[in-house]
């Protein structure tokens, strides 16, 4: 009877002991639920949804202070998947916050640039390239097409330039059928 | 030995209407005074344009060389002049234009310096490189550049090589005409390519519906040096699949998300086999291929065309199309697709084009709803269950379509041929494919944009941080101003020393080494001179 319940203690504190290590060496750095809605939302750092960027927004729907449906870019599917994350009901976008716009990338007329560095210091990603008073250019690769750029500048040299379609980057349409009327 | 034959799961028996063009042997085309040869001809990158506008080329040069290590070469079909590097449209489903070189043939047709490679004698590294520069890629209609393939991986080595002869699908016939005509050829290209591999066995896959090719292989294999064997298989489409090949010849499964390789088998088409011939043993890139054209036209036949031909003067040489066809199809029936424009050039993968007409191909009816039959899931050769893809593709529920392995389905049309509902079930599966390719796409570019992101920001908070702290030395640092101001004076106060001292040593004494004479006339000057401000003071 004794043996018996010494073992019972002595497991209960060696377990105890594992679990107590445990939760002090694979400790979750950060909070995992921001991270999960980070990973849905785009990353195209503007700002649109009124936070400044997607992370501070995850951060604030994961407190519960921001509303699901107010990032553009992310678009009808973005609010899906943060439903579906979130277990709550889908709603359509709020249109206060801005509309989806086909993906673009900045362009810098190298004509204009006076090299003034705004730019650079708008992008939220350091996708733009030059130094004080010498041209600047965006690499188009990196561009998340965030627009914040583009007041900044003050010579108006910037324009949002929607990507093209090309053979790589095509894609199969949805099947649709044309229904013609029986005569 | 092969005794026994295994069978893929599913496949179909649809119309052949290979005997129209069958029958005729190989015909050579006029050379066209235009050519127009598209950069992106092979899957991998892009070719990266080697001439300009203006130049002359030689027949064979290479014009835009392999970008990277997944990619091939592009080459003049004849000997001309290039008039123009623009967008072109190209043979593709989406009808968009892409970045093309147009020649304009001298009619000369003057070729490069052409030599056989010693490549017994090569690193087996440098014929697989010269391979890469030579343009070969798969020519059975998949185009990926083969010297990847033929790239022997210590981790993986190729036992078996397989020569695929199947040409499953119906109304093509290139390869059977090949076969039949040049299987000495195959089979010198066979030898090479399991000498690169160092394969221990060699089978061709015949579909048993082309007794006439596998007769001339067999005939060529008994004169060969290294031991293949020549297989019929059961005419079924889509035999001539790589892994459904596989399957029947030696009984193996590629495992879903795996390579032939990976299992020790690797296949290539007997047009590619050739084609690594000609190369080796005459110098001869990837210039032409055996194009089958059929359908609605006056002469069906196989054809060797110069890769830039514009489709309809290929048709042309087919003695042109009948009046109601309603466009061109490049490839077979079944896996095949429209042409946007019958003036698109001939590529490397243009095994077939069909002249179709409404009555060759008559128009689907109006799709029903599913009915779960699942006859879809009987022909399915890949083993998929193509009901529940279609479910999860028309919902747009594109993860569930992924875990049912949706990147298995090889578009070969099965399922689309017996479905009882006309259901375009292929259509759905390739809009699941390229919208889960582009999110995949997206969710990287996100992973890099969030990194690039937070670097930033990083960034930003340390340079505030140096801010600071420059700050708060600044604000120690006022009260010993005044010990550091001494000790800067005293620095600058020794540079100075410093420098009088080595202007001293440097100064020109050229007034030491004078005569006597000179030196009293200049002790004179200097008095008078002396004298002068003197009198000047005062
Ligand atoms: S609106 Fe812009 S900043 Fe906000 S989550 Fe969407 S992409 Fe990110
Ligand atoms: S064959 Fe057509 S109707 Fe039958 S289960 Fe497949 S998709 Fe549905
Ligand atoms: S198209 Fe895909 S799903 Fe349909 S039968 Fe062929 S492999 Fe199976």
């Amino acid at each position: 009877m004794v043996s018996a319940l010494l073992v019972m203690v002595g497991l209960g504190l060696v377990l105890g002991a594992l679990l107590g290590y445990a939760s002090i060496k694979f400790r979750v750095e950060g909070d995992p639920l921001v991270d999960k809605i980070d990973a849905i939302l785009p990353q195209t750092q503007c700002g649109q949804c009124g936070y400044p960027g997607c992370r501070p927004y995850a951060a604030a729907i994961a407190k519960g202070e921001a509303d699901i449906n107010q990032c553009p870019p992310g678009g009808e599917a973005g609010v899906r998947a943060l439903a579906d994350l979130l277990g709550v009901e889908p709603k359509p976008l709020n249109t206060a916050h801005g509309v989806p716009k086909p993906k673009s990338v900045a362009v810098i007329d190298e004509n204009l640039c006076i090299g003034c560095t705004l730019c650079i210091q708008a992008c939220p990603v350091d996708a733009i390239l030059g130094a004080a008073k010498q041209m600047h250019t965006v690499i188009a690769s990196e561009c998340t097409g965030c627009e914040l750029c583009v007041a900044p500048c003050p010579v108006d040299c910037i324009t949002m330039v929607p990507i093209p379609e090309t053979v790589s980057n095509w894609k199969w349409r949805y099947p649709v059928f044309e229904i013609k009327a029986v005569s | 030995m092969i005794e026994k034959l295994f069978k893929f799961h599913g496949g179909v028996h649809p119309p052949e209407h290979k005997a129209e063009s069958a029958a005729t042997p190989i015909r050579p085309v006029p050379m066209p005074a235009r050519l127009v040869l598209p950069l992106r001809q092979h899957i991998g990158n892009v070719a990266k344009v080697k001439v300009a506008v203006g130049d002359h080329v030689l027949k064979g040069q290479q014009l835009a060389a392999p970008e990277g290590m997944i990619s091939a070469a592009v080459h003049a079909p004849t000997s001309g002049t290039v008039v123009a590097i623009d967008e072109q449209l190209i043979p593709h489903v989406s009808g968009l234009p892409d970045l093309c070189i147009t020649l304009q043939a001298d009619g000369e047709d003057r070729w490069i310096e052409r030599e056989p490679l010693d490549y017994e004698d090569m690193e087996k590294t440098a014929v697989i490189e010269a391979l890469r520069q030579a343009g070969v890629v798969g020519l059975g209609g998949a185009t990926f550049p083969t010297h990847v393939k033929l790239r022997a991986d210590p981790r993986h080595p190729v036992k078996t090589l397989i020569l695929n002869g199947a040409e499953c699908e119906p109304f093509i016939t290139c390869d059977d005409r090949l076969m039949r005509e040049r299987a000495d050829e195959i089979i010198r290209g066979l030898q090479i390519m399991a000498y690169l591999l160092d394969a221990e066995c060699c089978l061709v896959g015949i579909e048993d519906n082309k007794p006439e090719a596998a007769q001339a292989m067999r005939t060529a294999c008994a004169r060969s040096a290294v031991p293949v064997e020549v297989v019929l298989v059961p005419t079924l489409y889509p035999g001539g699949g790589a892994k459904q090949l596989i399957k029947v010849l030696t009984g193996w499964e590629v495992p879903s998300g795996k390579l032939p390789s990976e299992i020790g088998v690797q296949c290539f088409n007997v047009a590619t086999a050739y084609a690594v011939h000609r190369f080796i043993d005459h110098g001869e890139p990837v210039i032409s291929r055996i194009v089958t054209v059929t359908g609605k036209v006056a002469r069906p036949g196989n054809f060797e065309v110069p890769l830039g031909m514009a489709i309809e003067t290929l048709v042309q040489a087919a003695g042109g199309a009948a009046p109601d066809i309603d466009g061109f199809i490049m490839g077979g029936p079944m896996m095949g697709f429209k042409l946007p424009s019958p003036r698109v050039p001939v590529v490397k993968a243009t095994n077939c084009i069909i002249a179709a007409s409404p009555d060759l191909f008559p128009p689907q009816p109006l799709p029903m709803p599913c009915i779960r039959c699942a006859r879809c899931a009987d022909v399915c050769p890949a083993n998929l269950q193509p009901q529940e893809l279609y479910w999860f593709a028309k919902s747009q529920n594109f993860e569930k379509a992924r875990d049912y392995h949706l990147f298995d389905c090889i578009e070969c049309g099965c399922c689309s041929y017996v479905c009882p509902s006309h259901i375009p079930l292929v259509q759905y599966y390739r809009y699941a494919k390229s919208e889960i390719i582009a999110l995949d796409r997206a969710k990287q570019a996100a992973n890099l944009a969030r990194e690039r992101n937070q670097l930033r920001l990083a960034r930003i908070e340390r340079e505030k941080q140096e801010r600071q702290a420059r700050h708060a030395q600044k604000a120690m640092g006022a009260k010993t101003d005044t010990a550091a101001d001494e000790a800067k004076k005293a620095i600058i106060a020794a540079a100075i020393e410093r420098a009088k001292a080595q202007k001293a040593a440097v100064t020109p004494q050229n007034t030491d080494h004078l005569p006597p004479e000179a030196q009293a006339e200049i002790a004179r000057i200097e008095a008078r001179r002396s004298q002068a401000m003197e009198q000047q003071k005062e």
